[in-house]
């Protein structure tokens, strides 16, 4: 027998069926019944946030260290519309949400009432799918189906809008496995045929390279393995985007480090010159191919996607295979290995040989000196220090976080958390908030920017609150960097409104919301800094005070071609093209 | 590789699940990644399934057509994506109401013309005239254009609908 609950009971018994232990919210007069309901059991827990855009990339943060799915409750209105920016940021970079907003009573629903604003109408943008709810008969079968869209095929935020009036009355309660969705049926296994074809393209190449991106992350652990498990067998080299690291071990030697904008020269050189490029979970973003006519010109290009229309969306291939990494990758595997496939052994040296000359030419190196502490060097320590430890890293965005991807060298998938698609400044501290819950003994790091920090400085509280030893690790240029650099490139260096004027004092800053705060301003002083972070019970902010002017190398130039990178030793009078001013 | 920068026109048909938003979720699909809308038109096909049909002409080059494809299919309330125009053969139909007003000649100009087109006359008063025409989209712009001279007053479309020919469902 079905049983008979109020709607703001039918959304807390559903949670919990679905396993939730976790949820981001704040509370306001449209969710007060979901409040009171939470108040009045002990199943679930609620971080109280500072700000809904805070909750809702401490979810994504939840989300992406677990491989769960990151929930969310906020009210109405205000509290919908400041969800919108992390909702973004979910569906660009593929993670699972699930967003509870509260909305005005049904007869109310278009009277502009008070806190009343389209919520659906708002999210359909932002979100894979949303739904408004009219009434508790509906709100079961929407809460489960809200999860499984959340997680199958492509993953992406959801939001589910429930009026107030629905969330006091009485409707039936069922669990999940009663609930089937009518349409959505996503693919998971790729096309035998194509996949074999994609088999004999990649044992029959000379100059091959992979190309793997944040599918492989979303796809699951066991994709990282069969993912080692390919390349390994092949013996070919591996790139990865922003999004993919971690995926693939980067002390392996078969690493390239990452691809795109500020990618490495050997990564980008190879992805160049390759003639067989096989992308497993990527997405051939802009940020990654640069000037799409000249993007891996002489390459047969293999595609692998859950999402059918990110094929052929900006880089036409020979091979698009609609499906789950992980099942593809199992399927390569058994095909290559029954087929006894081998590689071209001499066309694969001389590949690596020329690879080698590329790396040779070390394109992440700088110069450190004894005044002054580079940014790079800030992030090199901190690697060091933290290696031996279950240590996370989120970031926010600018120059600091293409240097954390460059020089904090990941081994395992999930470890990395950083806004790619939407470059939402103001994500990591939250996002990192969000991870700590999950991981309560590893250390978690936000790498930030003294700009960025600012956006969402707020969760401070919450982290005090909730005792989470969350460490901000602020590398203090005193510039909106990476603004301040495209200003340099595109602009003959006059820096509008990128100074970071009026800075707090990050140290007492940290002291006054009840956490520790830590200056290090010379090289001599930044290890025994970034130890004193880690020990240190609770959150911290290290600020980091680095130079000002370094900026971040090497660089594709909007408009170029991988070929046509900007190294930091020989970065004088580079200069971007027109058509590539236009882009940003 | 080569774009095929070509400009084709396309008629595809969605089946979607008949909820709320649904259609502004297809509308925003295309306004949001600028794709063109000719014609769409939209209603339930199956009460009992609650299941709606939605048909749009589009145009644009070989990769944004497929693009579209793929972004309509991935639209969590879809069916069913079938592009008419490659799939399967298939007809088109619009249907037009055209009120044309005037005395004398050309009153019986514009019914003589209106006979020529299988166009029925569902209403009349002694200056004006509602006809009622269906074909293909093409024909329908002829028949409007022949009656601009004749004191053509009005036009109401309902857009393009179309199915595959054959015993087959979509
Ligand atoms: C919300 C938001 N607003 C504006 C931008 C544009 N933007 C990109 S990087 C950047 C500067 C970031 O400065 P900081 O956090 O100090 O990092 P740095 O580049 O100096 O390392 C800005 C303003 C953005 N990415 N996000
Ligand atoms: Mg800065």
């Amino acid at each position: 027998m079905a049983q008979e609950l109020t709607g703001a009971e039918i959304v807390i018994k559903a949670l919990v069926d679905q396993g939730v232990d976790t949820i981001f919210g704040y509370p306001g007069g449209a969710v007060l019944p979901i409040y009171d309901a939470l108040f009045q059991q002990n199943k679930i827990r609620h971080i109280l946030v500072r700000h809904e855009q805070g909750a809702v990339h401490a979810a994504e943060g939840y989300a992406r260290s677990t491989g769960k799915p990151g929930v969310v409750l906020v009210t109405s209105g205000p509290g919908a519309t400041n969800a919108v920016t992390g909702l973004t940021d979910a569906l660009m970079d593929s993670i699972p949400i699930v967003c509870l907003t509260g909305q005005v009573a049904t007869h109310l629903i278009g009277s502009d009432a008070f806190q009343e604003c389209d919520t659906v109408g708002i999210t359909r943008h932002c979100t894979k799918h949303n739904w408004l709810v009219k009434s508790p008969q509906e709100l079961t079968r929407v809460m489960h189906e809200a999860f499984y869209v959340a997680t199958h095929g492509r993953p992406g935020p959801v939001v589910i809008d429930i009026p107030k009036d629905v969330q006091f009355q009485k409707g039936e309660y069922t669990g999940p496995q009663n609930v089937v969705h009518r349409t959505y049926r996503p693919k998971v296994k790729g096309d035998i045929e194509k996949i074999k074809q994609a088999v004999d393209l990649i044992a029959n190449a000379k100059k091959p390279v992979f190309y793997t991106g944040g599918g492989i992350i979303n796809s699951g652990t066991v994709a990282s393995q069969l993912l080692r498990e390919f390349v390994r067998l092949t013996g070919y080299p591996i790139t990865s985007t922003l999004m993919g690291l971690g995926a693939y071990p980067a002390s392996d030697k078969q690493w390239l480090g990452m691809l795109g904008m500020h990618g490495t020269f050997e990564a980008n050189n190879a992805m160049h010159d390759c003639d067989v490029l096989i992308n497993i979970g990527a997405r051939f973003d802009d940020r990654v191919t640069g000037r799409l006519d000249a993007f891996a010109p002489h390459s047969k290009k293999i595609h692998v996607d859950i999402d059918a229309s990110s094929i052929n969306k900006n880089v036409r291939v020979d091979i698009g295979i609609i499906g789950d990494c992980a099942h593809v990758l199992e399927d390569m595997l058994r095909i290559w290995k029954s087929k006894a496939r081998r590689p071209d052994k001499d066309a694969l040296s001389a590949w690596w040989k020329q690879i080698e000359a590329w790396r040779a030419r070390k394109s992440l190196s700088f110069k450190t000196n004894d005044d002054i502490i580079k940014p790079q060097q800030a992030i090199q320590r901190l690697y060091e220090l933290s290696k031996h430890r279950e240590t996370y890293i989120t970031t926010e965005v600018g120059q600091h976080q293409m240097w954390a991807a460059q020089h904090f060298p990941f081994e395992q998938p999930n470890r990395w958390m950083t806004s790619g698609g939407l470059g939402t400044m103001g994500y990591g501290f939250p996002a990192a908030i969000g991870v700590q819950i999950a991981h309560p003994d590893a250390l978690v790091i936000d790498i930030a920017g003294e700009a960025s920090i600012q956006m969402c400085i707020q969760e401070l509280s919450t982290a005090v609150q909730f005792m989470l030893p969350v460490k901000i690790f602020i590398i203090n240029n005193e510039y909106m960097g990476m603004v301040r650099q495209w200003q340099e490139l595109l602009h003959e260096g006059r820096y509008s409104h990128s100074y970071s004027d009026s800075l707090p004092d990050f140290v007492k800053l940290a002291e006054a919301y009840g956490a520790t705060g830590i200056r290090a301003s010379k090289p001599s002083e930044l290890d025994d800094a970034i130890k004193r972070m880690i020990e240190v019970p609770g959150p911290v902010i290290l600020d980091c005070v680095v130079d000002k002017f370094e900026n971040c190398y090497p660089m594709i130039p909007s408009g170029a071609a991988h070929n046509e990178m900007i190294l930091g030793d020989d970065a004088e009078g580079a200069t971007v093209s027109e058509e590539g001013k236009m882009l940003v | 590789m080569k774009k095929d920068e070509t400009i084709e026109r396309h008629t595809i048909a969605v089946l979607v699940d008949n909820e709320a938003g649904v259609l502004a979720r297809v509308i925003g699909l295309f306004s949001g990644r600028g794709y063109n809308i000719e014609s769409l038109t939209v209603a339930e096909v199956d009460q009992a399934e609650h299941t709606s049909r939605i048909t749009i002409v589009t145009v644009g080059t070989p990769m944004v057509i497929e693009q579209i494809k793929a972004q309509l299919d991935r639209l969590v309330p879809v069916h069913r994506v079938m592009d008419l125009t490659v799939e399967a053969n298939s007809v088109e139909r619009e249907m037009a109401l055209v009120k044309v007003a005037g005395t004398g000649e050309r009153r019986v100009e514009a019914l003589r013309l209106a006979d020529a087109f299988r166009a029925r006359v569902i209403d009349t008063t002694h200056t004006s005239f509602i006809f009622e025409v269906t074909g293909a989209p093409t024909k329908i712009d002829a028949f409007i254009g022949l009656m601009r001279p004749l004191g053509l007053v009005d036009v109401s479309r309902t857009g393009v609908v179309a199915i595959a020919r054959g015993p087959e469902a979509m």
